[in-house]
């Protein structure tokens, strides 16, 4: 069993990096003797992350490991090693269960890195996880969140209408290079989509309508059907969604940021308010687009629907054009208008709102951003419920 | 329990010669429309293993851009960059195991905590168990300085200390030899930059790391350098000793080290710690 001792530590080359893959896969071999009595277990190969990287090897090394468990008889020669770095080390130590073995051959650098491991390797505590009375003081304070939230709503509300009240105070000085800014990144590049969109939904809602209407013979009736609804509702709901999944996570993500990176504690120290630079321009820009997107999507709808008319029940569009003002009086325009300057404000308002509560850290600027447009959407669905019950005698003929 | 036997390790010399990282005519040009901005011309620089080298420069001089060059973050317009006889974009498959960096605002993954963010790149090889991660991350955490009851922290909730201090571990869990610093002092305070220096060198003496910085903090240039290279002129005008490098005739090396702040560092050189001997790991 005995061998004669090796005098010198191994002399096989120690360079990291580059000697990672000559080096082999980290082994154990049992039998051999570093000259003492006792059986030894001859450590060898690469005891590296690199050497650890492969999942057979290191199945392998664990078998091995586990076919020897520490105890007082055995001895562990690290000598012939050709590569030891701290993740060896830890491997070594917690197999060794935290404690040095009773024989062990290894050279200084060898002991310097499992001294470093011994000195340093602590029971780690697990990460204190939620107690049941932090849920129930998590729950507790949900009430407290929602008084909180509506709280700083109303405020930011608030503070958008003195802001206006300053811009009309003093035009000159307005933020008028950021809202003309705004509005065209919120306006002007949401036209093409909202068309093909728009016309997309009006080629549908015409098909399926002529179907029933033909049953009846009340094919004219498809004027009245498609400009009501179209003025009326979709297009302002289907602008106010598509605008909100833009421009609204657009506003958090671009505001958040600016909140991660502190350019907003930068604009504060400068004394430039948040408010009036950053809301206001853009509740003020969306409030003037959206209306106009609105229109924008209602035409290209009615464009849509009229050329399904025409294919499906032979209607002409010029029959469809001097149908259409009889049919939708212009009061369902000034509701649809009115209607869509609400919606834009709140998308706006709700998208600053939560660019300015995101945290410095990625996750919270998703969620912000997620929670934004959902919100929005929601929103708009509500106001817009609201708007058909208050105004329920307007517009019909 | 017996006197475990300890054996010397080989007191290997420069390796088998090969240099940690050779640069050779690098051009790197900067495009914009209407306008080209050259930041290196047929730049040559070799770092060895175990040194410690710092980049020195005025600002603009491309030594950020030569730390991501190095680590096959940006391809240089022309020339070529090799680490360890490799290019840096066969590094990036290999991964943590051989480059470590220490960006210069720590760029710790914000929606982990600390421990998470240190554990990364070993979980990332989807290997070993758990319970070894976590306590191999438990070690480079109280390596650099931290203590235990920080790994539970956000990186938010940290100091600009802690987080150099974290980014270190980070860049430090796989044992990489080769070490990237961005600044690694910038932002601390005297006392915390000097305990800074004093972990870097104790690291690179106990884990024969070749670490190559760029600084702009004097004190830490010449604390811990055993090289330096200045990058003027679009190309490295001299490397060398601290010494060396204060001797050289040139504009910019009188004006940066002469002026009244490298005076008073230059006045506390003392001997830099020798290039270690890479013992064996």
């Amino acid at each position: 069993m005995s061998s004669s001792v090796p005098a010198q530590a191994s002399p096989t080359p120690r360079l990291p990096g580059a000697a990672a893959q000559r080096a082999g896969a980290p082994r154990l071999d049992a039998g051999a003797a570093a000259g003492e009595a006792g059986t030894w277990v001859r450590v060898g190969g690469g005891w590296t992350a690199l050497g650890f990287s492969s999942a057979r090897d290191w199945r392998a090394l664990s078998e091995m490991l586990a076919a020897h468990p520490p105890s007082d008889a055995l001895g562990w020669d690290l000598r012939e090693m050709a590569q030891f770095d701290h993740i060896g080390a830890q491997v070594l130590w917690n197999h060794w269960q935290h404690r040095w073995p009773a024989h062990v051959a290894l050279d200084t650098s060898q002991q310097a890195v499992l001294d470093q491991v011994a000195q340093f390797s602590v029971p780690v505590a697990p990460a204190p996880g939620p107690t049941l009375l932090d849920h129930l003081r998590h729950f507790a304070g949900q009430g407290q969140h929602l008084v909180d939230t509506s709280r700083r709503f109303t405020q930011l509300i608030g503070q958008f209408v003195l802001d206006v009240g300053r811009l009309l105070a003093a035009p000159h000085r307005g933020p008028w290079r950021d809202l003309s800014g705004a509005l065209y990144n919120t306006g002007a590049t949401a036209m093409p989509i909202t068309a093909l969109v728009g016309l997309l939904i009006g080629v549908v809602l015409a098909y399926l309508t002529s179907q029933q209407l033909r049953q009846y013979g009340a094919e004219s009736f498809i004027v009245n059907i498609l400009g009501l609804s179209l003025v009326r509702e979709l297009g302002p709901v289907l602008a106010a969604v598509l605008v909100a999944g833009r421009s609204g996570s657009a506003i958090t993500a671009q505001i958040g940021v600016m909140r991660v990176t502190e350019e907003l504690d930068a604009m504060r120290v400068m004394g430039i308010p948040h408010g009036f630079r950053l809301v206001m321009p853009r509740v003020l820009a969306l409030a003037v687009a959206m209306p106009l997107i609105s229109i924008w999507t209602s035409a290209a709808a009615l464009v849509g629907g009229m050329m399904a008319a025409q294919l499906a029940l032979d209607i002409s569009p010029s029959y469809f054009l001097q149908a259409l003002p009889r049919a939708v009086p212009i009061s369902n325009v000034i509701l649809a208008l009115s209607k869509s300057a609400v919606f834009g404000i709140l998308i706006a308002l709700i998208a600053c709102y939560h660019g300015m509560r995101v945290l410095p850290n990625t996750e919270s600027l998703g969620q912000r951003t997620t929670s934004s447009v959902v919100i929005s959407i929601t929103v708009v669905i509500l106001v817009d419920a609201l708007f058909a019950v208050l105004f329920k005698g307007v517009g019909f003929r | 329990m017996t006197e475990p036997i300890v054996t010397h390790g080989p007191a290997g010399g420069e390796g088998d010669g090969a240099n940690a990282v050779e640069i050779r005519k690098l051009w790197t040009v900067f495009k914009s429309p209407g306008r080209e901005q050259v930041v290196h011309r047929d730049l040559d620089l070799t770092i060895r293993r175990g040194e410690v080298l710092s980049l020195v420069g005025g600002s603009g001089t491309g030594k950020t851009v030569l730390l991501r060059q190095i680590l096959g973050l940006e391809k240089p317009t022309r020339g070529e960059v090799s680490v360890f006889g490799e290019a840096p974009a066969a590094l990036s498959a290999a991964g943590a195991a051989k480059v470590g960096m220490l960006f210069q605002r720590g760029a710790l993954f914000s929606a982990f905590n600390v421990l998470d963010n240190i554990a990364f790149a070993l979980r990332e090889l989807k290997v070993l168990p758990d319970a070894l991660i976590r306590d191999a991350a438990m070690v480079r955490l109280q390596m650099v300085g931290l203590k235990p009851e920080h790994a539970w922290k956000m990186p938010s909730a940290l100091s600009g200390g802690m987080i150099k201090r974290v980014a270190l571990a980070r860049a430090l869990i796989m044992d990489a030899p080769l070490l990237l610093l961005d600044e690694p002092t910038a932002g601390l305070d005297p006392e915390g930059a000097d305990e800074f220096c004093d972990l870097l060198r104790g690291l690179h003496r106990e884990l024969g790391l070749t670490v190559v910085m760029v600084t702009h903090d004097l004190d830490t240039l010449f604390d811990l350098s055993t090289r330096i290279a200045v990058l003027a002129d679009q190309k490295v005008i001299v490397t060398g000793t601290a010494e060396e490098v204060i001797a050289y005739p040139h504009p910019f090396i009188q004006q940066y080290f002469q002026g009244g702040r490298g005076q008073r560092a230059a006045q506390a050189l003392h001997a830099p710690p020798a290039a270690p001997a890479p013992t064996g790991r």
